[in-house]
This record gives structure tokens, sequence and C-alpha cells, in this order.
């Protein structure tokens, strides 16, 4: 009885009627949750009180528009990081770090006259990038340098020399004090963004090699705040015009 | 107001399916009509605290305890809902930085995620990191088109799940973006991506005959639109696949004024959502059923 029943007397399949989709802003109105609130609190206050640790002290303001063809800050930089890999890269390789070169665009606030904390590292830079050491030929070096001087802003480097002249042809281009040889292989540090074409930076491929030293940029910056007390980036001849 | 879109598959009714009782058998007193409540997120970015006020277009929007204040009251509402996520879980703010992705796996958690799918940047801190945090996830990891064999992944996703809500069967699978170029292979290691086409066809297949389905819902990480015609997308996806209801998209950071209404491989209107970023905004798709006879006289409505 009860089987005939089901059998003759089931309920009809399910189907789809309607559809109904809309988006919901997380709008400011809503009441936050007191339990997710409370929970996120021990760990939104580590964040906070990390973030705002001391590290280094600025004794001025330093911005990227402050410079022409280099900047105290974008100088500052790009020795830090020449500075913190140089030992990794030696350890790892033999080889010593002829430059470095970075963007002027990866450089996303300035570092204030005051304190230097953790945040400040953050918000210098935001992004994941990790430094990279590109083996490439003097020839590609020669490119890099024709970039630079074409491109006529005050992108970031280290151990590079580079005077141009009023019409932007290179007068000098020295590396580490030497003239660039065509058929030499150089280390050059920079981003895995760069290294992989960014900013039209196409002279890093193709390389002999390339070595990812899985230490991002931020952390070299955060490590070298760290080491010294008072920092002092200046403006100084690494690139320069002859007008 | 927003303006709505109403579309009507079949080419015979014009107008809204009745709900609620009319024409049925004489056995039922009268038309069950179910309703499933679909909640998602993607690429919410380690973006635990709402913006501040000085963040331009962003200020005060998002922030994990609001969200969660938002999805108790739609479940307190329909207890029938599920909530997904389409991936990028990690990296955006200290908060990943400092913990890993700890606090992101135990926020989703508390929230009841009910299945989560695998982004590009959840693979940050490598395979090894994705895996560290497992612990803290009380939900699945669904992906059909990386092979995780060769890695510590290994058994810790599945590539779908079927769910039971009020009698109704949602089954929800994953689908990823490809890695290379985009992840350092460092950081996927032996992760091997598979066609999410081909994924998605036999998701689809198994979801339909085995599991016997009555919704199919496609976690996707492969962004919603790409110019190149070589490449992947939501769109494409949906256009070249069957018996998918929903694509819940990601990667692409996509701000859509409503769901994408498109039509499958079969000419069925189907939907693919994706709502931005950084949790600035919740998904909520509902589907309602019922047991009408004659569905394909009637259709299947659509109001976004």
């Amino acid at each position: 009885m009860c089987l005939l029943f089901l059998a003759s007397c089931k309920t009809p399949p399910v189907s789809l009627a309607k559809i109904e989709g809309k988006e919901i802003p997380i709008s400011e109105a809503i009441k936050p949750d007191e339990d997710i609130s409370n929970f996120i609190k021990p760990y939104h206050d580590h964040v906070i009180k990390s973030l705002d640790s001391i590290l280094a002290y600025a004794p001025d303001t330093y911005n990227k528009s402050n410079g022409e063809y280099n900047t105290a800050i974008g100088n500052f930089m790009a020795d830090a990081i020449y500075e913190e890999s140089n030992p990794i890269f030696k350890s790892r390789t033999g080889h010593d770090i002829d430059f470095v070169l970075l963007n002027k665009g990866g450089i996303r606030a300035q570092i204030a006259k005051g304190n230097i904390t953790l945040n400040t590292a953050y918000e210098i830079m935001p992004f994941e990038n990790s430094i990279v050491v590109a083996a490439i030929k003097g020839r590609n070096v020669n490119e890099a340098i024709t970039y630079l001087s074409k491109a006529k802003t005050a992108h970031p480097i280290s151990r590079l020399k580079l005077v141009i002249n009023s019409n932007f042809n290179i007068i000098e281009a020295l590396v580490k004090g030497q003239p660039i040889n065509e058929n030499k292989t150089y280390y050059v540090a920079t981003n895995d963004y760069l290294y992989n074409g960014g900013d039209n930076m196409t002279f890093f491929k193709p390389s002999d090699s390339v070595y990812v030293l899985n230490y991002k940029l931020r952390n070299a910056l955060i490590d070298h705040f760290s080491k010294v007390d008072t920092i002092n980036p200046v403006i100084d001849d690494r690139f320069i015009q002859i007008k | 107001m927003k303006r709505r879109d109403f579309i009507q598959q079949s080419t015979v009714a014009t107008s809204l399916v009745a709900l609620g009782g009319l024409g049925l058998t004489s056995f039922t007193t009268a038309t069950k009509t179910k309703k499933i409540t679909i909640l998602h997120t993607n690429d919410v970015h380690s973006h635990i605290d709402p913006f501040g006020p000085n963040e331009g277009k962003n200020a005060n929007l998002g922030g994990v305890a609001k969200r969660a204040t938002l999805i108790d009251s739609i479940r307190l509402n329909n207890p029938n809902t599920l909530l997904l996520d389409a991936g990028d879980i990690f990296q955006g703010t200290p908060y990943f930085n400092f913990y890993g992705g700890e606090l992101e796996f135990k926020l989703m958690s508390k929230l009841k995620y009910d299945a989560a799918t695998i982004g590009n940047h959840d693979f940050d801190n490598s395979v090894d990191g994705l895996y560290a945090q497992l612990p803290h996830a009380e939900f699945p990891f669904l992906i059909s088109n990386y092979d995780f064999s060769n890695t510590v992944m290994d058994t810790h996703t599945k590539p779908y799940k079927v769910f039971v809500k009020d009698g109704i069967k949602i089954g929800v699978f994953g689908v990823g973006i490809e890695l290379k170029g985009l992840v350092d292979p460092a950081m996927y290691k032996e992760t091997k991506y598979l066609d999410p086409v081909e994924a998605s066809q036999e998701m689809t297949r198994i979801l339909k005959e085995q599991e016997h389905c009555d919704l199919i819902i496609c976690l996707s990480h492969l962004g919603y639109k790409y110019n190149s015609e070589d490449k992947i997308d939501d769109l494409k996806l949906a256009a070249t696949t069957k018996d998918i209801d929903l694509i819940i998209g990601g990667h692409t950071h996509t701000f859509l004024a409503k769901p994408t209404i498109v039509k499958n491989i079969e000419g069925k209107n189907m939907l693919v959502n994706q709502v931005g970023c950084y949790g600035i905004n919740l998904g909520k798709i509902d589907f309602y059923f019922d047991n009408t006879k004659n569905r394909a006289a009637e259709g299947t409505s659509i109001l976004v």
C-alpha cells in the first residue's frame, strides 16, 4: 500500500523556476558583528603596534619628485638594495652584484621627516616584488644605459654612473668606476617585475642566467632601516646632465 | 534605483512564473517552492578591516565583521544558503605578511564558508605556505583542474562537492587559472594545470548524470573576460559548457553592475557573476525551484 502510494502520488521533481541576482555593498552603515570584531582585535592590535614600531629616523622629508636625474630617496633605496642583497648573492654564487637598477614608479610614497616605522616601508613598497639578479652581457648593459638616457627620469640606480649632455647623448657610463665592456657578464640586481619587462625594460632578457634571491624589496628595506639609526639620503652625481 | 532586466527563456511564457499553487496534480495540495540562496565573494586579498575614510572610492567600505552581520541576516531569512569564495583569499594587507593567511582562513571558518577555490595569490607563500594554513580552514577547497599529486596539497583539495539544502542537490566545483607566467614556479612547484574546459565538462557530467544535482555552480578563478581568443575566461567557459547554472568568478577584480546572462553551448541562459574585490561587495543569487510539471513550456525566468 505504502509503495503503491509512493509510486503513484510522489511529488513531481523540482525544477528551476526563477533566478534573482544582485550585489550587496558592504556599506559603512552595516553594524560590525561583535564576536568577529573581538576575534580580529588582538591580531589587529598586534599588526598596528608592529607597524608603528620605530626602525630608524629621517632627518628630512624625501620624495621622488625632488631631483632631476637622481633623487635622495631613489639613491638611498638602490644603495640599500645593493648593501642588503650583495652579501646574500655573493655567498650563493661567489660573484658580486655589479649594479642595481630599479624604477622610479616603484617608489609609492615619501619618507617623511621623523620616525621611520614598519608602516613607512609598507607605504613605500606596498607590492610584493622580489629582488632578482640577472646576468647580462655588456651590450645589454649599454641598452640599459640608452634606456636611462632616453627615459629622462630618476630611475633609482646604485654603482652605476651616467653623464648625458644637453642632447641626451651619453658622455660617460661607468659600472663601479669602470667603462662598460660589451662582452663581459654583468650581475644586475633589479626586481622581478622589471626583469620580466615591466616599464619597457626589455634589456634583461635574454640573460645568461637569473638568480632569484627570495628576498622581497620591502624586506631588504626593512632590514636596512633596522640597521641604521638615522638615514642620510642625498642627491649626488650618479646620473647627471651637463647643460 | 538599479535597472532590472528580465529575461524569459521560454518562447511561450511572457510573464513571471506564478509561484505557489495553481494547476498541479490532485495529490499535492500546492506547488512547493524552494529557495536556495548563494552568497559569494572573490579576491578579498586579506582585507580584514574596512577601508579607512581616505581611501577614495573604497572609503569606509568592506570589512569582515560587517560582512558577517550581513550574512547572518540573510541566513536568518533563508537557512538554505551557501557561502562561497572564488579565490585570492591571500595577499594585500600586512595581515597576510604577519600571519600568512591564518586569520583569513579562521575568519572564513567563523563566517561558515561552505567552500572556496584557489587563486594564484594563494600560492604567494608557495604551495607549502598554503598547506601550512589548511588546519585553520573548516571548509573544503574545490579545484578540478590543478593536479596536486606531487605536492604537499595532495588529497587536501576536492574537485567538487555536493550540498543538499531543503532536498535540493547543489553541485559545486572549482577551476583555477594557469599558473605558469603568473606565479613563480618555485612557488607552485609541481602543481599541474589541466585544461579548465575539459575539467568543467567532466565535472558537469558527473554532477548531472551521477550525482543528479538540481543546481550546478562553478567557482572560477580564470577571470571574467580577456580579449585574446586563446585565453580562457568565464564568459568563454560559460559558452562552451552545459548544465552550469552559475559561474562565480574572480581574478580580474571585475565590478559588474549586475550578473551577466550568457547562453551556454545548448543555448540555455545561465549566469556569470563576480563582485569586484577586497570584500567590498557580497554577491547574492537566489534560485527558486518548484515542482511545476511543464518546465519546458513555462521556462526559467532570470531577474538581474
